[in-house]
C-alpha cells in the first residue's frame, strides 16, 4: 500500500504524483523507474520516478492519461492509496562528464529527461534541455529544466511558444551554430526518439534514448519487453531501458507497442462506461 | 488392514483420479483432477505392501514417510496421515499435485514392479485437501524465538520450505517476493487448472499463522542488496531461492514479431493478471479464439501454455517439439491430459523461423522434421535435422516453452557470489553455503529450470545448514 501525499496537474491529462515510497526514495538514480498495479484488478505498468525526497520518503512520478490504467490513475487525489509501487527497476543511466550534453524531452518525455539533466549537471557537463511539446499548455517542467540548464529551451509543434518547430529542427539548429555536442539523451514518443537518432547519427554524437515498450513484471522473467538493439533482442527492464539510439530498431518497438492497441480500446471504452455510470449514480443520489 | 494379505493387496486395481471431463475443463479454468473420495483412498491406500524397506520414501527427495503415511489413510486416520507427511514437507497439497511422482516415489514403488504403483501422490494429496476442507489446518509448533534474524529471497517452493523449517527452530523469518502475490512459480507458472491459487494462498497462510513475516513488492538486489540485508538490516544470514526467471528464446528469425510470447509472460498474463478475465482485469491477453497457437517446448511449462491457450479458445493447439514423446519433460500426466483435450504434438519437429506480416505480426512458422541419432551429453538421443523436410503452418500466437535461465538481479549487485557460466549460483551441494559468507542458495537459481520439490528438497537442505551455521557461528 502505498500513499499519495500530493497530487497536482501539470498540464491537461498530465498529473504528478508524490508518494510515499521511502525505500524506494533512497535507492533509486536517473533513469530508473518503477511498476505501479493501482488496484486488485488493475495492470502492471511501468513508470519512470521523475525525482525523489529521501527525507520525505517520497518519489515523484508524471503520468499522461493515454490509456485506461493511466486515465484511471490520474483520478487519484492526495490522500489515496496506491495498491503496488515497486522498483527502483532498470539500469541506472550511465553518467559521466562528457563535456556538452543535451537533455531533450518531448511531451510527458521531459519527466524522465529531467532527472538525468540533473544529474548530468552534477557531474560537470554543460547542459542543454530541449523541451519539447505539442502546445504551450502541454509543456511541462519548464522551471525544473531551466534551473539545471546552461542553456534552456522550448519548442512547440504549432509555435503557440517558445521555438516553433520539433525538438530535431531546435537540435539541428545547434549543430549548424557549430556548437560542440558530445552527448544527446532523448525521451519521448518513439517517432521523436527515432528523428533525434536520424539528426546525429550522421555526426557520430553518442545517442542514448530511454525506451518504453509494453511490460509485465519489469524484473526481466517475462520477456515482454525485449527489444531489437544491433539486430539482437534485449530485455528493456533489465538491461535497459537507455540503449544507444544508433542501435535500435524502432520500428520493431513502434510495432510491438501496438500489439494490444484494440485491448486497449475496449478497455478504455468500458472504462468510460463506467465511469459514466458512477457518475449518473452520484447525480442522483445527490438529486435525493 | 492387517487382514489383508500381500496377495489380496497386489490384486485391487490403481484407483484412477476422477477428472473433469476433457470435453469441457479444455474450456474452463477450473482443475481437472478432482480428487479421490475417502472410500477410494483407503482402498489405494491398501494396495501398499508395507515393505520393510520402503524404496519410495528413498525415491522422494525429501524423504517423506511414504509408507506411515499410507497406513495412516488404510485406517481412516486422514488427519494423522498429513501431519506424518507435514514433518518433512510442508506443501503437500501443491507436491501431491505437481511432483513427477511417476519419476520419483511411485517409480520406485515395489507394487509397480509387477503392475502400476500406488498412487502416492493422489494420496498425498487427498489428505492435504481433506485437511484443508475440513477448516482445520495443523500449524506446526514453533520453539521460542532464538534472537537471530534470516532472510529469504523469493517465496517460490524453495524459500516457502527453508522458511518453514527456520521458523520451526525458532528462527525470525522475513520472506521477500518480488511480485505483488507470494507462491513465485507457483502462482504466476502453473495454471489454476493444474494448481489452484487457492490451494496456495492457504499453505502460505499456514507459515504466515507460524510467524514467518512476508514482503512484496520488494526486490533483493534493488532494494536492499545483500550486503545490505545483513549490514543494515541485521539479518543473521541469506537464503537465495529467486528461481530461474529469465526466459530462454531460440534464437531465429522472427521472435519479436506481435503474437510472440515467451511461456513466462504468455502464463504471468493469464495466472497471475488473470487476463483471461480481460476486461474485469485490466491486463490483456491476444485473443485465442479459433485461432491456431503453437507452443514449443517438451516441459510441463509447455503443456500448461498450450493447454492454455485451449482454455483462451483456440481452434488449433499444436505442442512443438524436436524429439520423441518418450525424452519429453513433462509429467506423464500432464501429456495425457493435454492429449485428451485434444493437443495436437507435432514431435520430431522444430521451428526453423517464425513469419511475419508487413505490421509485424506472426502468420505462420517454418518447420523442419528431426529424426534422433546418438545419444547426447543429456543422455538423451541427439534430434538432427532431415534436410528439404522443411513446411510451413499458419499460427496467429507462438508461446517459446523452452526454458529459463537464473535471473541475474542479485548476483548483478552481488558479484562475491560466485556463478557458473550459466549464471547459476555455485554453492556446496550439501550445504547450500555460496561463496559469500552467511549466504545460501536453493532451487532454480541454483540447479537452472527443475521442480518444485527439487527446490523444495534444496530449501530444507539449506534450512539445516543456515541453523547449523548460525548455532556454531563457524562458516
Amino acid at each position: 500500500m502505498f500513499k499519495i501525499i500530493e497530487a497536482r496537474f501539470l498540464a491537461e491529462n498530465i498529473k504528478l504524483f508524490e508518494i510515499e515510497a521511502p525505500r524506494i526514495a533512497k535507492k533509486r538514480k536517473a533513469g530508473q523507474f518503477v511498476i505501479v498495479r493501482i488496484h486488485e484488478h488493475g495492470e502492471r505498468i511501468p513508470l519512470t520516478i521523475a525525482d525523489s525526497d529521501v527525507e520525505k520518503g517520497t518519489i515523484t512520478i508524471i503520468v499522461q492519461g493515454v490509456g485506461k490504467t493511466t486515465r484511471e490513475l490520474n483520478l487519484k487525489k492526495k490522500g489515496d492509496i496506491i495498491l503496488d509501487v515497486v522498483g527502483p527497476l532498470g539500469q541506472p543511466s550511465h553518467i559521466e562528464n562528457f563535456g556538452t550534453a543535451v537533455s531533450i524531452g518531448g511531451g510527458v518525455g521531459t519527466a524522465i529527461a529531467y532527472p538525468t539533466a540533473v544529474a548530468l549537471k552534477q557531474a560537470g557537463n554543460y547542459v542543454i534541455t530541449i523541451n519539447g511539446a505539442r502546445n504551450k499548455d502541454l509543456v511541462i517542467l519548464e522551471e525544473e529544466m531551466k534551473a539545471v540548464s546552461d542553456e534552456a529551451y522550448i519548442t512547440t509543434d504549432d509555435g503557440s511558444y517558445g521555438y516553433h518547430g520539433f525538438v530535431t529542427d531546435k537540435l539541428q539548429e545547434l549543430i549548424d551554430q557549430g556548437k560542440k555536442i558530445d552527448f544527446v539523451l532523448a525521451i519521448g514518443p518513439i517517432p521523436m526518439m527515432k528523428a533525434v537518432a536520424d539528426v546525429t547519427r550522421p555526426y557520430g554524437i553518442k545517442t542514448v534514448v530511454s525506451l518504453n515498450p509494453i511490460m509485465v513484471d519489469g524484473t526481466g522473467m517475462c520477456g515482454g519487453c525485449r527489444v531489437l538493439i544491433d539486430g539482437k533482442a534485449q530485455f528493456a527492464c533489465v538491461d535497459g531501458p537507455e540503449f544507444d539510439a544508433h542501435k535500435v530498431d524502432f520500428k520493431n518497438l513502434a510495432d510491438r507497442n501496438k500489439m494490444y492497441h484494440k485491448y486497449e480500446q475496449e478497455a478504455l471504452k468500458h472504462f468510460e462506461e463506467k465511469c459514466k455510470l458512477t457518475e449518473k449514480i452520484n447525480t442522483l443520489e445527490q438529486a435525493e | 488392514m492387517n487382514q489383508l494379505t500381500p496377495k489380496e493387496r497386489m490384486k485391487i486395481p490403481r484407483h484412477s483420479m476422477i477428472e473433469q471431463d476433457p470435453a469441457e475443463r479444455s474450456r474452463n479454468f477450473s482443475e481437472v483432477n478432482l480428487g479421490y473420495t475417502p472410500e477410494l483412498a483407503i482402498e489405494e491406500a491398501q494396495r501398499c505392501l508395507q515393505c520393510p524397506k520402503p524404496t519410495c520414501v528413498a525415491g522422494c527427495p525429501v524423504n517423506i514417510q511414504i509408507k506411515d503415511f499410507i497406513t495412516l489413510i488404510a485406517e481412516g486416520d486422514f488427519i494423522g496421515a498429513v501431519k506424518k507427511i507435514k514433518e518433512d514437507n510442508a506443501l503437500p497439497a501443491i507436491c501431491g499435485r505437481v511432483c513427477p511422482q511417476e519419476e520419483q516415489c511411485e517409480e520406485a514403488c515395489v507394487v509397480g514392479k509387477r503392475g502400476e504403483p500406488v498412487a502416492i501422490g493422489y494420496l498425498e494429496r487427498f489428505v492435504a485437501d481433506y485437511e484443508r476442507e475440513s477448516g482445520k489446518i495443523d500449524v506446526p509448533e514453533v520453539k521460542v524465538s532464538n534472537g537471530k534474524k534470516v532472510a529469504i529471497v523469493g517465496s517460490g517452493p524453495a524459500g516457502l520450505s527453508c522458511a518453514k523449517d527456520l521458523r520451526e527452530k525458532g528462527y525470525e523469518v522475513t520472506v521477500f517476493e518480488a511480485l505483488h502475490e507470494l507462491g513465485g512459480v507457483l502462482v504466476y507458472g502453473i495454471p489454476e487448472f493444474r494448481l489452484p491459487k487457492e490451494i496456495v494462498r492457504t499453505e502460505i497462510d499456514g507459515l504466515k499463522r507460524m510467524g514467518v513475516k512476508f514482503e512484496t513488492d520488494a526486490i533483493i538486489g534493488r532494494v536492499f542488496t545483500v550486503d545490505e540485508l545483513m549490514e543494515e538490516e541485521g539479518y543473521d544470514a541469506v537464503f537465495l531461492g529467486v528461481g530461474a526467471g529469465l526466459p530462454w528464446f531460440l534464437g531465429i528469425e522472427g521472435e519479436n514479431l506481435n503474437g510472440v510470447y515467451s511461456a513466462n509472460e504468455f502464463l504471468t498474463r493469464v495466472n497471475l493478471m488473470k487476463a483471461y478475465q480481460f476486461p474485469e482485469y485490466d491486463s490483456p491477453i491476444l485473443d485465442c479464439h479459433n485461432k491456431n497457437v503453437a507452443v514449443f517446448g517438451g516441459g510441463n511449462t509447455a503443456m500448461d501454455a498450450v493447454r492454455t491457450s485451449l482454455r483462451l479458445g483456440a481452434k488449433n493447439a499444436y505442442i512443438v517439439y524436436r524429439r520423441s514423446e518418450k525424452e519429453m519433460p513433462a509429467r506423464v500426466e500432464e501429456i495425457k491430459h493435454a492429449k485428451e483435450e485434444g493437443v495436437q504434438f507435432m514431435l520430431l519437429t522444430n521451428p526453423v523461423r517464425l513469419i511475419g506480416d508487413d505490421e509485424g505480426w506472426l502468420k505462420g512458422m517454418e518447420l523442419i522434421k528431426m529424426e534422433l541419432g546418438e545419444p547426447d551429453e543429456s543422455g538423451r538421443r541427439r534430434p538432427i535435422p532431415i534436410e528439404g523436410s522443411n513446411f510451413t503452418v499458419d499460427i496467429d500466437v507462438a508461446v517459446i516453452a523452452i526454458g529459463n535461465g537464473p535471473n541475474p538481479l542479485v548476483t548483478q549487485t552481488t558479484p562475491e557470489i560466485e556463478t557458473s557460466r550459466r549464471g547459476t549460483i555455485v554453492v556446496d551441494p550439501e550445504t547450500m553455503k555460496t561463496s559469500k559468507k552467511g549466504v545460501f542458495a536453493g532451487g532454480d537459481i541454483v540447479t537452472g529450470g527443475a521442480t518444485v520439490i527439487l527446490a523444495m528438497g534444496a530449501g530444507r537442505k539449506a534450512a539445516a545448514a543456515i541453523d547449523h551455521y548460525l548455532q556454531n557461528g563457524a562458516w
